[in-house]
């Protein structure tokens, strides 16, 4: 009560004050900012030593980095790059992890047999909860523990101003802002940090654009679903010194897939229900500095790569365990979750899926980490028990349940253009401060997705190539 | 805004040279921005080059480098040295 009083207070203090000011102008504003600098000048004159080498180094880096020729290929190159090393990088922790965890899970269910726990215990403990979790490690944490701290270091080093730069025309054409590349970058890590960083943007409705479009960047839970599936069905039959290149090569292409949707519905968006011009932009181009490695890898790894980690296993400990209940639980003769795949069957078929992808992506949606996860577990529940330490395995697990280059296709487009994640959505909501918006977030992705998966399938089967 | 003789916009400042500010045709937020990065009439400032497309371009204030867009230059006008 004392507070919202304080505030209307507060409010009506500074209507007063901004009709004062309006009154006078810019004139009274202006002389107090032109005594302000003349101050500032004076102290600066006699305390800074200005360090003209490092200028230097700065303005010839940026005369190739920030160019008519190199501009646009060296960003490609440095976001190849860095999947690169990332997607070969990872392959050997990954599968280290794998086969680590997947043997302890062994040892533990041996355990929990030779105690003679009941079989739903073991169940949903084992082959719920620890088999999810485990997945969620292994498939996780290589890629990020790689892609964090790289992309922490081309932060470190000024670069991620330049993309604005560079990019910022083809945003005035969108009528957004050039900043909005910035939350697009923090997207990469995750999407409810990219929804935060639209902050920066000034104008209120190019930053509710740029919160509606940052899903369209794949984040760090959905990057091994598109490095898996592009490695599985993309590279297969390629010799494995090709396959880190080839893979990077499909990331690279489906990144720009979903940089060309975040243009196109941005621009779809400031001409319909956004409508505006664009407004100013103000970008500020700090001098590179040499990154300091070691803060470097400490920050990506505590700050982003275990807060990423964690929240990713506690969405994937309950949900596993609530998976393998629902797989489990038999009404009739079918388990629950086959019940609910089958109802979702016909629809899914239309965009090129089958019921249990539809189904993994819906209860996917506290977290995209743990879509993986459940798919696996349904296809496994649905038919043999397999061990699955390799992508080989899990390849022979997608073809027996009828995957085809398509299906992988558009799991792939699906897992870039679906609907955002739970936290993503809390997050939407809390800076919108809006449930219309929120509920926009949700509904754009989705109809893209459906939409393009859709249209997809239909022309690929109307030409018969599938 | 206001005809000041001998003043150009910002904008069509040529790449490489430098000029003085002489009124700041902008208002409202954009305006107290420009401001606090110490853009104020009598400012020196070099225009430094253009990003890959042709917009926008990043000038020379203060030691710093900033980045305006063609429309937002356009409304500063200046003295060109």
């Amino acid at each position: 009560m004392i507070r919202s009083t304080g505030d209307a207070f507060l409010h009506e203090l500074n209507k007063d004050a901004e009709t004062l000011r309006l009154s006078y102008g810019n004139s009274l504003g202006d002389k107090i900012i032109a005594d302000i600098y003349k101050n500032a000048e004076q102290i600066t004159k006699n305390v800074i030593l200005i360090d003209n080498n490092k200028k230097n180094w700065t303005l010839k880096l940026d005369n190739y980095l920030t160019s008519k020729v190199f501009g646009y290929p060296f960003m490609l190159l440095v976001l190849g790059i860095i999947l690169w090393i990332t997607i070969s990088g990872a392959n050997i922790p990954s599968d280290i992890l794998a086969s680590a965890l997947f043997g302890l899970q062994e040892v533990v269910s041996r355990g929990f047999l030779s105690l003679g726990a009941p079989a739903w215990l073991h169940g949903v403990l084992v082959l719920g909860v620890f088999n999810s979790v485990a997945w969620v490690v292994s498939v996780m944490l290589p890629p990020m523990a790689i892609f964090f701290p790289l992309f922490t270091l081309l932060e470190d080093l000024g670069y991620l101003p330049r993309v604005a730069f560079n990019l910022d025309n083809l945003f005035k054409k969108a009528k957004t802002c050039g900043k909005q590349s910035l939350t697009m970058c923090m997207g990469f890590g995750c999407n409810a940090a990219g929804v935060v960083a639209c902050r920066i943007i000034d104008s209120p409705r190019e930053r509710l654009i740029a919160i509606l479009t940052n899903n369209f960047v794949p984040c760090n839970g959905r990057f091994p679903i598109l490095i898996a599936i592009g490695t599985i069905f993309g590279v297969g039959a390629l010799a494995s010194q090709l396959q880190a290149l080839a893979v990077t090569g499909i990331i690279t292409g489906v990144i720009m897939i979903g940089v060309f949707v975040t243009f196109a519905v941005s621009w779809f968006l400031s001409r319909s229900v956004l409508k505006g011009e664009a407004s100013s932009m103000v970008l500020e181009l700090p001098p590179y500095r040499r990154p300091k490695i070691v803060s470097v890898v400490y920050r990506s790894i505590i700050d982003r790569t275990i807060f990423v980690l964690k929240r990713a296993v506690i969405v994937a400990a309950p949900a596993g365990g609530i998976i393998w209940i629902v797989a489990n639980t038999y009404i009739g003769e079918i388990s629950i979750l086959n019940h609910l795949a089958g109802w979702l069957n016909p629809f899914a078929q239309t965009i090129g899926m089958d019921g249990y992808i539809l189904l993994a992506f819906i209860l996917g949606l506290p977290a995209n980490e743990i879509v993986f996860p459940i798919l696996i577990m349904s296809y496994i529940s649905s038919g043999t028990m397999i061990e699955l330490e390799s992508l080989a395995e899990l390849q022979m697990l997608f073809i027996n349940h009828g995957w085809t280059w398509l299906t992988a296709a558009n799991v792939m487009l699906f897992t870039l253009l679906h609907w955002p994640c739970g936290t993503t959505l809390i997050t939407t909501r809390k800076e919108t401060g809006s449930k219309k918006w929120t509920l926009a977030a949700f509904i754009i992705p989705t109809t893209v997705a459906f939409t393009v998966c859709f249209i997809l399938t239909q022309t690929v089967r109307l030409l018969g190539l599938a | 805004m206001s005809f000041v003789p001998n003043a150009m916009p910002l904008s069509q400042l040529s790449i490489g040279s430098s000029c003085t500010i002489a009124e700041i045709g902008l208002n409202g937020l954009l305006r107290r921005r420009i401001q606090d990065l110490g853009i104020i009439p009598g400012t020196t400032v070099e225009c430094l080059r253009r990003g890959p497309s042709g917009d926008p371009t990043a000038y020379v204030v203060r030691g710093t480098t900033i980045a305006l867009r063609k429309e937002d230059a356009h409304l500063i006008n200046v003295f060109p040295i």
